[in-house]
């Protein structure tokens, strides 16, 4: 086990270097930080040559990238090119913001979707089957951005019709507030329930067609032929091995979500990591949009390499070594 | 975000090829009737022959016409995307045409105004039927361009396996571990936005490698078995080999895939044009229609008709594409018990 | 004549499908007595599965159903029992072996603990050391060797043989008075069949069970059964002890069988197969179902117009078949008319 997860990270290092190169190039293309400052005739002629060459801006992109690796170990993912300030504090904030949704949201959507995928495979067909597929399936054709604003607009709409706050529909937190209070609930219930709801569809239908597949397999026929409970059966036989590719999929799910949720974010004006991307991409922060790549990259590797962990512990075939 | 595992949700990169692959061609069937010593040949016979007249894609299509939500799917998409390739004639002003004594209305059949206008008195059911018509452009080229490059990359890759097969797994991988809405905007703000083409070709270039492991799959699988080997022997070439003898067996994945990109293409078109990363106005697309929505929250027309829009396409592709999955795919059908 | 261990009598089971209803199961009946071993032959669809699984409960309804019939075991109609008196019936008195040791244990638990759960199920209250105890003398029973190691490992650790062991271990945990195996040797290599099929003779005579044994190979009926079915297409066409059958069979269906196997003691100068393809089970042929295939109708009108009763022929009393012109079938033998069993 040990020397598969060793392995797993030597292997990773080549793909991280790789598609971080390839993205320090496409960014380097898009944006070109001293013609911003150019078109600022305030900013004199000198003190941009300084900047270029303090930042090897003059440099052909694969020396900047190789300077820019430097920075990353040295000055923990380096400063910004347009605001001169470190980058590490700005994404370790950002990512934790982030962090708090996902995990509330995930949570509720695995739950409910696994409860609910389960429900509506044993009840096959059933009126329930029938609501909650049609649920899910709608959950797969909204886009993120459309649920989102249409929250948005309703709570609005209770605000200004009622003077009821129930739910915040932008920022963070009230001044003076704390991370961890009602305030910051009321200010992520929306970007938590437009996440959720997007999440649970996916889950309850895996859920169900995973548990569809196995309710079909000899061994639950085999189950039943002991005498097992119709409980029991479901719960030992059924359920266990149809989380299996489950816990797969959430995890690259998680995964892929702490790398941003960049459209709920942008929609609600969170300040999580996502919402910063798309800030610093509009400004042409070439260093920032860079720090984002390789931290999400970083934790989509990781939480792959979770999923894959989690899949070997669960099902005893697979074998690492 | 969960774009990228909402689209592989439906279209399982692994796809497992099991032996009902192979029972293709309808000749081995009468092949299989033996030569009866005692009687009832005629019978046999007769047998044989009403299997061959059953084509597969016969099948296929009494099995899809069966599936009734793939039905309501198709229709609903016929009359969807028919409005949006026919908008010249259907939509009762251009889209950019501006009624002055109408700012802002709500769905009314004055001036026929069916949604309603915008902030600058346009009239937003036609607004919506070219959103509609710029979607499925994007949704269609995408589609299809994805499809060819992973339909021939997969091929060479699985056919030929070494240096190819080893580049393209290590693409997807790669491809896998990098934020796929973060990438394509990053990649709009370099080639330039604007342009549905541009978007779209930018799309399809991510697009691809889902499909490319899934013909890899069957390639690999199917260079091996024993009629392809006595293609071989007989000398047929490579090409010969490909084209005649694998690459029927694909075609069910194809289309299913393809169809499914569809739908994953205009979502990520209406994402990438929401933030303001795709396409760019003048030329609606539904996604532009929901961000300029955004300035005027109080009035709901303006968010709810454009995004339904896309909520109604999806749904329908995805009915569609289901349905195409068990009437082509029969090794991905569900158990129907 | 002892009291029947089993009676089943009219049953009929269909699916619903989206083709069509299919008559799995169709108006059968027959008796299995204390302690003997009873052959189902047959293609496969021709419903010799369905017909025990569906008394026991195991067919998905929907879209199977049961349209009619009784199933008594020991006094009570098992159709007729509440789904709780069901559960509480199977793995206990009535057991059941499975055709696919592959996928018949779940890959993820271990087969200590799969055996173990057939007794903890029926006798909730044993001690955890005593069930593991059994079970490792049920696995040494069945020639699991290293029982106490093999306890503790999952399914894919095992071959195909010793799987099937485990599932025969599982199946006769609760010494059950019925053995139902279904094609139990079916996906395994021959000579692990053979191995597997001592150890079900070893378990009969252990047990004393009363054991179906449902197959498609005659040469396993030869040797272990005493009495045979022959089904097809849902009915049963020929019935009666095991020697009179191979020696003469009354029913052209069971001939055809018989001649489409190779025999490897006797110099062949050709396999006889039985035309055709097994009926569709939708759309079966009128009169009887065999009749497209049979080399003894050659067209006769009662065969596509009228379906034949199961009725007694010349053989004997208990010797029954379903063709209208089985008389026409004395004196003539099948390969089998010495059969492989006595030799």
């Amino acid at each position: 086990m040990l020397t598969f997860i060793v392995r797993r990270i030597l292997y990773s290092i080549p793909v991280l270097i790789f598609s971080t190169f390839l993205s320090f190039v496409f960014v380097s293309l898009a944006g070109n930080p001293v013609a911003l400052l150019n078109g600022n005739p305030r900013i004199p002629k000198n003190t941009i040559h300084l900047i270029e060459v303090q930042n090897h801006l003059n440099r052909s992109i694969p020396v900047r990238y190789v300077f820019w690796v430097r920075d990353l170990f040295t000055h923990k993912l380096g400063n910004s090119l347009l605001t001169f300030q470190p980058i590490w504090p700005d994404i370790t904030r950002t990512l934790g913001h982030t962090a708090q949704v996902i995990i509330i949201s995930e949570t509720l959507a695995i739950v409910l979707g696994i409860v609910i995928g389960i429900l509506s495979a044993i009840r096959q067909y059933s009126v329930f089957d029938y609501i909650s597929t049609s649920f899910s399936f709608l959950g797969f054709a909204m886009p993120t951005f459309w649920l989102a604003l249409l929250l948005q607009i309703l709570f609005v709409d209770i605000y200004l019709k009622w003077n009821v706050r129930i739910f915040y529909t932008s920022g963070l937190n009230s001044p003076g507030q704390g991370t961890w209070s009602l305030d910051r609930l009321q200010h992520i219930a929306l970007p938590v329930m437009t996440l959720c709801i997007i999440s649970f569809a996916v889950y309850s239908r895996y859920m169900r067609a995973s548990m569809l597949d196995v309710i079909n397999i000899d061994y639950v026929r085999t189950a039943r032929a002991k005498g097992l409970s119709d409980w029991h059966v479901i719960m030992r036989h059924v359920f266990r091995n149809a989380l299996i590719p489950i816990v797969t999929v959430a995890a690259l799910n998680i995964g892929g979500l702490l790398g941003g949720v960049i459209i709920t974010e942008t929609v609600f004006s969170l300040d999580g990591i996502g919402f910063y991307f798309l800030q610093k991409l509009q400004n042409g922060d070439l260093y920032a949009v860079m720090a984002y790549l390789v931290v999400t990259a970083v934790i989509i590797i990781v939480f792959n390499l979770i999923a894959d962990i989690l899949y070997g512990y669960l099902d005893p075939r697979i074998r690492y070594d | 975000m969960g774009i990228s595992i909402r689209a592989s949700a439906m279209t399982d990169p692994i796809t497992p090829v099991s032996e009902d692959r192979e029972v293709a061609p309808p000749q081995q069937t009468v092949d299989g009737v033996p030569i009866a010593p005692v009687g009832g040949l005629d019978t046999a016979l007769d047998q044989g022959l009403e299997v061959k007249a059953r084509s597969q894609w016969n099948y296929a299509r009494r099995r899809f016409v069966r599936h009734r939500l793939a039905m309501v799917g198709l229709v609903v998409l016929i009359i969807v995307f028919g409005a949006g390739i026919f908008a010249n004639y259907i939509a009762p002003y251009s889209f950019s045409e501006i009624d002055l004594t109408n700012l802002i209305s709500p769905p009314t059949t004055v001036g026929h105004h069916f949604f309603g206008t915008d902030a600058i008195g346009r009239d937003y059911f036609s607004r919506v039927i070219y959103g509609i018509r710029t979607s499925e452009e994007v949704g269609v080229f995408v589609a299809i361009l994805s499809s060819l490059i992973g339909l021939v990359v997969g091929a060479i890759a699985g056919y030929y396996g070494g240096v190819v097969d080893n580049l393209l797994m290590r693409t997807t991988d790669l491809v896998l571990t990098l934020p796929f809405l973060a990438i394509l905007l990053t990649a709009s703000a370099l080639l330039g936005q604007g342009s549905q083409w541009r978007v779209s070709i930018i799309l399809a270039l991510l697009f691809w490698t889902g499909l490319a492991r899934v013909v890899r799959g069957i390639f690999l699988s199917l260079r091996e078995k024993e009629y392809v080997e006595a293609a071989k022997a007989a000398g047929a070439g490579d090409a010969r080999i490909m084209f005649r003898h694998i690459l029927p067996n694909t075609l069910g994945p194809i289309i299913v895939n393809g169809t499914l990109a569809v739908a994953t293409a205009i979502l990520i078109e209406a994402a990438l044009s929401f933030l303001g990363f795709g396409i760019k106005p003048p030329t609606p697309s539904l996604g532009v229609l929901v961000s300029d929505a955004q300035a005027n929250p109080q009035q709901w027309w303006l968010t709810v008709f454009p995004g339904l829009t896309i909520v109604i396409i999806v749904l329908a592709i995805n009915f569609v594409g289901d349905g195409l999955r068990d009437a082509l795919d029969p090794t991905q059908r569900r158990v129907r018990a | 004549m002892p009291e029947p261990l089993l009676s089943i009598k009219n049953l009929a089971v269909e699916f619903k499908t989206d083709d069509g209803i299919v008559q799995a199961v169709d108006d059968i009946s027959y008796d299995v007595f204390p302690g003997e071993t009873v052959g189902i032959v047959g293609e496969s669809g021709s419903g010799k599965s369905v017909s025990t699984l569906s008394i026991l409960g195991l067919i998905p309804q929907p879209p199977g159903r049961i349209v009619s019939g009784e199933a008594v075991f020991k006094g009570r109609d098992l159709l007729k029992l509440k789904k709780k008196e069901l559960q509480r019936l199977r793995g206990d008195e009535v057991a059941m072996v499975f055709q696919d040791p592959m996928t018949s244990l779940n890959p993820v638990l271990r087969v200590g603990n799969q055996v173990g759960e057939a007794i903890k199920a029926h006798y909730p209250k044993e001690s955890d050391d005593k069930v593991k105890e059994r079970v490792i003398e049920l696995l040494r029973l069945v020639g699991v060797p290293n029982p106490d190691v093999r306890y503790t490992q999952y399914p894919h650790e095992f071959s195909g043989g010793m799987r099937q062991r485990a599932m025969i271990a599982m199946a006769i945990a609760n010494s059950p008075s019925l053995l139902i195996a279904d094609e139990p040797t079916t996906a395994l290599d021959v000579t692990i069949q053979a191995q597997v099929l001592e150890v079900l003779k070893t378990v009969q005579e252990e047990t004393d069970a009363a054991t179906i044994l449902i197959t498609h190979d005659l040469g396993i009926v030869a040797e272990l059964c005493e009495r045979v079915l022959v089904m097809y297409a849902g009915k049963i066409v020929e019935q009666g002890d095991v020697h009179t059958i191979f020696q003469n069979p009354r029913h052209p269906y069971t001939i055809g069988l018989m001649d489409s196997l190779p025999k490897l003691t006797e110099d062949e100068d050709w396999l006889r197969p039985i035309p055709g393809q097994p009926p569709s089970l939708i759309n079966r042929p009128s009169g009887c179902a065999f009749h497209p295939r049979c080399f003894l109708s050659q067209g006769r009108l009662p065969c596509h117009t009228e379906v034949p009763p199961l009725r007694s022929t010349d053989v004997g009393e208990g010797h029954l078949s379903a063709c209208h012109f089985a008389e026409e079938l004395v004196g003539r033998r099948s390969k089998f008319a010495q059969p492989v069993g006595a030799s």
